[in-house]
């Protein structure tokens, strides 16, 4: 069984998380890997050592610091790091970020053949959820994405797919990429042995070059999308906090009469 | 003048309220077109959609297929081959959905808009990001774009004078997709406005113990939705259906209660663009109390039941 798992480097949520000139700010010091990406690197460990065999790659792209992203996977268990990063990504999309993704993850399956692309649901800091099914099409392999429940069995892997209206089962041969939820599984914490090991571990660098892809169709010029202006949202103003000595009940209704909402 | 595409969302057959809202959204951009994918709309979600600025509704049926992402892009790009504008509600199943017509078509994307104007030959959106700690505007510099829109974010409002909308059937052929779909287990649905679209949200979380009386209760009397902290549906106290945050459901209700919920990043995150935003937790250092508008620190137990009973009174029940 052999897994690709893709990792993102965001800021950390606690910390204070802010836009320079139209993209996310992203440092090392308050950064890591997406929490939502700790479920996809868990059911890629489980299925290899479920199936007694296996590796697990970890792929991320990014800026010098995004290195932290798959530092965090092989602390987790993953087995191999690579690491896209090229001064010319910068500032690319969805659709621009999925070409890069897609193109170094060819060239793992080209050397030897992948099983699976697994991914988080979505990243923290964008939310957007577009990436798995941007990557999938670009890779050209089945999309089986928001998998609270993931099998696979006999070149095929099957999802099932928490909808609001219903649960869906959804299956496909492999190669597959598939997205699972943080519902999917609870991810293990680092153990003090992989931790010392992952320091060590080397990490492949490859610029976009080396992964066949041109700069200029990948990166802020190529992008469908900019962030034109981006704002700390005010304050809510007259915020008010009352402490219950027996009238908070009568204080809430109130408060809710005054503003029209009851 | 621009053609602008709506994606119809369905409820038991009728039309679902953020397609009033996307419609209402899409007069302001041209003219729009309503896209309704399934069994064939009747008189009264025709009339509503024409109500509401819908000139056709163009229908077309993939049956169960349908449910797959690039089975209803597909459908949705057929209907909507000639809109310079595609606007859908920011669900995950819309969020793929714009994904793969975007590729199709060499559209830009933003999902998840609170708004969308024209600003000079081009769609620009508005929303808000970082647990909704940030307002950002994005330009979509492709000629065509598609547009994700959060329910609760404009408001609905039909024409003054309501026209009909033309309804027409557009000839769809499912294309064969790598993906099957193996079985389909609806969901029993909770009483009442869904989640994502009520205009209150009544929440509990930890501190309710399990105990959701109090919590729906109040939901009944404001006319809101129930909804719970990722706390309360890990314990199984709830279905993670009701789970707001940023992984569950994220709503931008007109009033959000918070009732024992301490208000973790993940919460806020789901919740906090709402309107008016009131928590009672028994903890004077929840962190949710820094984005309410009104925080009573008490016990939800003395607090819920007398609220109830002082709004009740209010309107004479």
């Amino acid at each position: 069984m052999r897994i690709l798992v893709t990792v993102k480097f965001t800021p950390d949520l606690q910390s204070q998380r802010s836009f320079t000139d139209g993209s996310v700010t992203r440092t090392a010091d308050d950064g890591s890997m997406n929490e939502l990406d700790e479920n996809a690197v868990e059911a890629a460990l489980q299925l290899v050592e479920a199936a007694g065999e296996g590796e697990v790659y970890a792929l991320t792209v990014g800026g010098p610091d995004a290195v932290a992203a798959v530092r965090k996977a092989l602390q987790l268990g993953a087995h191999h790091a690579i690491h896209v990063t090229d001064e010319e990504v910068a500032g690319a999309d969805v659709f621009g970020t999925a070409k890069v993704l897609a193109a170094a993850i060819r060239k793992v399956h080209d050397e030897t053949p992948l099983d699976l692309v697994i991914t988080g649901m979505a990243a923290l800091d964008g939310l957007t959820s577009m990436l798995p099914t941007a990557l999938a099409a670009d890779l050209g392999w089945a999309q089986l994405t928001l998998a609270s429940e993931l099998t696979v069995a006999d070149g095929t892997a099957t999802i099932v797919r928490h909808m609001p209206d219903a649960h869906e089962t959804v299956s496909a041969a492999l190669p597959a990429l598939v997205s699972v939820t943080d519902e999917a599984n609870k991810p293990r914490y680092p153990n003090f042995k992989l931790i010392m090991a992952a320091r060590k571990a080397p990490v492949a660098q490859w610029s976009l070059a080396d992964i066949g892809v041109d700069g200029a169709s990948v990166g802020a010029i190529a992008a469908r999308t900019t962030v034109v202006e981006a704002a700390p949202r005010p304050p809510r103003e007259d915020r008010r906090v009352v402490t219950d000595t027996g009238e908070g009940g009568k204080v809430l209704a109130d408060f809710l009469i005054e503003r029209g909402l009851a | 003048m621009t053609t602008v595409a709506v994606l119809v969302e369905q409820r038991d057959g009728a039309v679902a309220r953020p397609t009033l809202e996307t419609l209402t959204l899409a007069r302001s951009l041209g003219t729009p077109v309503a896209v309704w994918i399934g069994a064939e709309p009747g008189a009264e979600a025709l009339a509503h959609l024409g109500a509401h600025g819908a000139t056709e509704v163009r229908h077309l049926d993939a049956g169960d297929a349908g449910r797959l992402p690039k089975v209803r892009a597909a459908a949705l790009g057929a209907a909507a081959s000639d809109a310079d504008v595609v606007l859908v509600t920011s669900t995950f199943l819309n969020k793929e959905v714009a994904t793969l017509l975007a590729l199709e078509t060499g559209a830009g994307v933003v999902v998840d808009a609170a708004g969308a104007e024209i600003v000079d030959g081009r769609v620009e959106t508005t929303q808000t990001v970082f647990a909704a700690t940030w307002n950002v505007r994005t330009r979509i510099n492709a000629e065509r774009a598609i547009v994700g829109l959060r329910p609760n974010t404009t408001q609905a409002a039909a024409l003054d004078e309501p026209a009909a909308a033309t309804p027409k059937t557009v000839i769809f052929e499912a294309p064969e997709t790598p993906e099957t779909l193996v079985s389909v287990e609806p969901v029993p649905q909770a009483e009442g406005v869904p989640l994502a679209e009520a205009p209150v949200v009544v929440s509990g979380g930890r501190g309710t113990n399990g105990d959701y009386a109090l919590v729906r209760e109040l939901a009944d009397v404001l006319g809101g939705a129930v909804g719970a902290s990722r706390d309360a549906t890990d314990e199984g106290w709830i279905s993670h259906e009701h789970m707001v945050g940023q992984t569950g459901t994220t709503v931008t209700p007109a009033l959000y209660v918070a009732c024992g919920i301490s208000g973790a990043v993940h919460h806020r995150g789901g919740m906090q663009a709402s309107g008016t935003i009131v928590a009672v937790n028994i903890d004077p250092d929840a962190p949710i109390f820094e984005i309410a508008d009104l925080g009573v620190v008490g016990d939800l137990n003395d607090v819920l039941p007398q609220a109830i009973a002082a709004l009740k009174e209010a309107r004479g029940a």
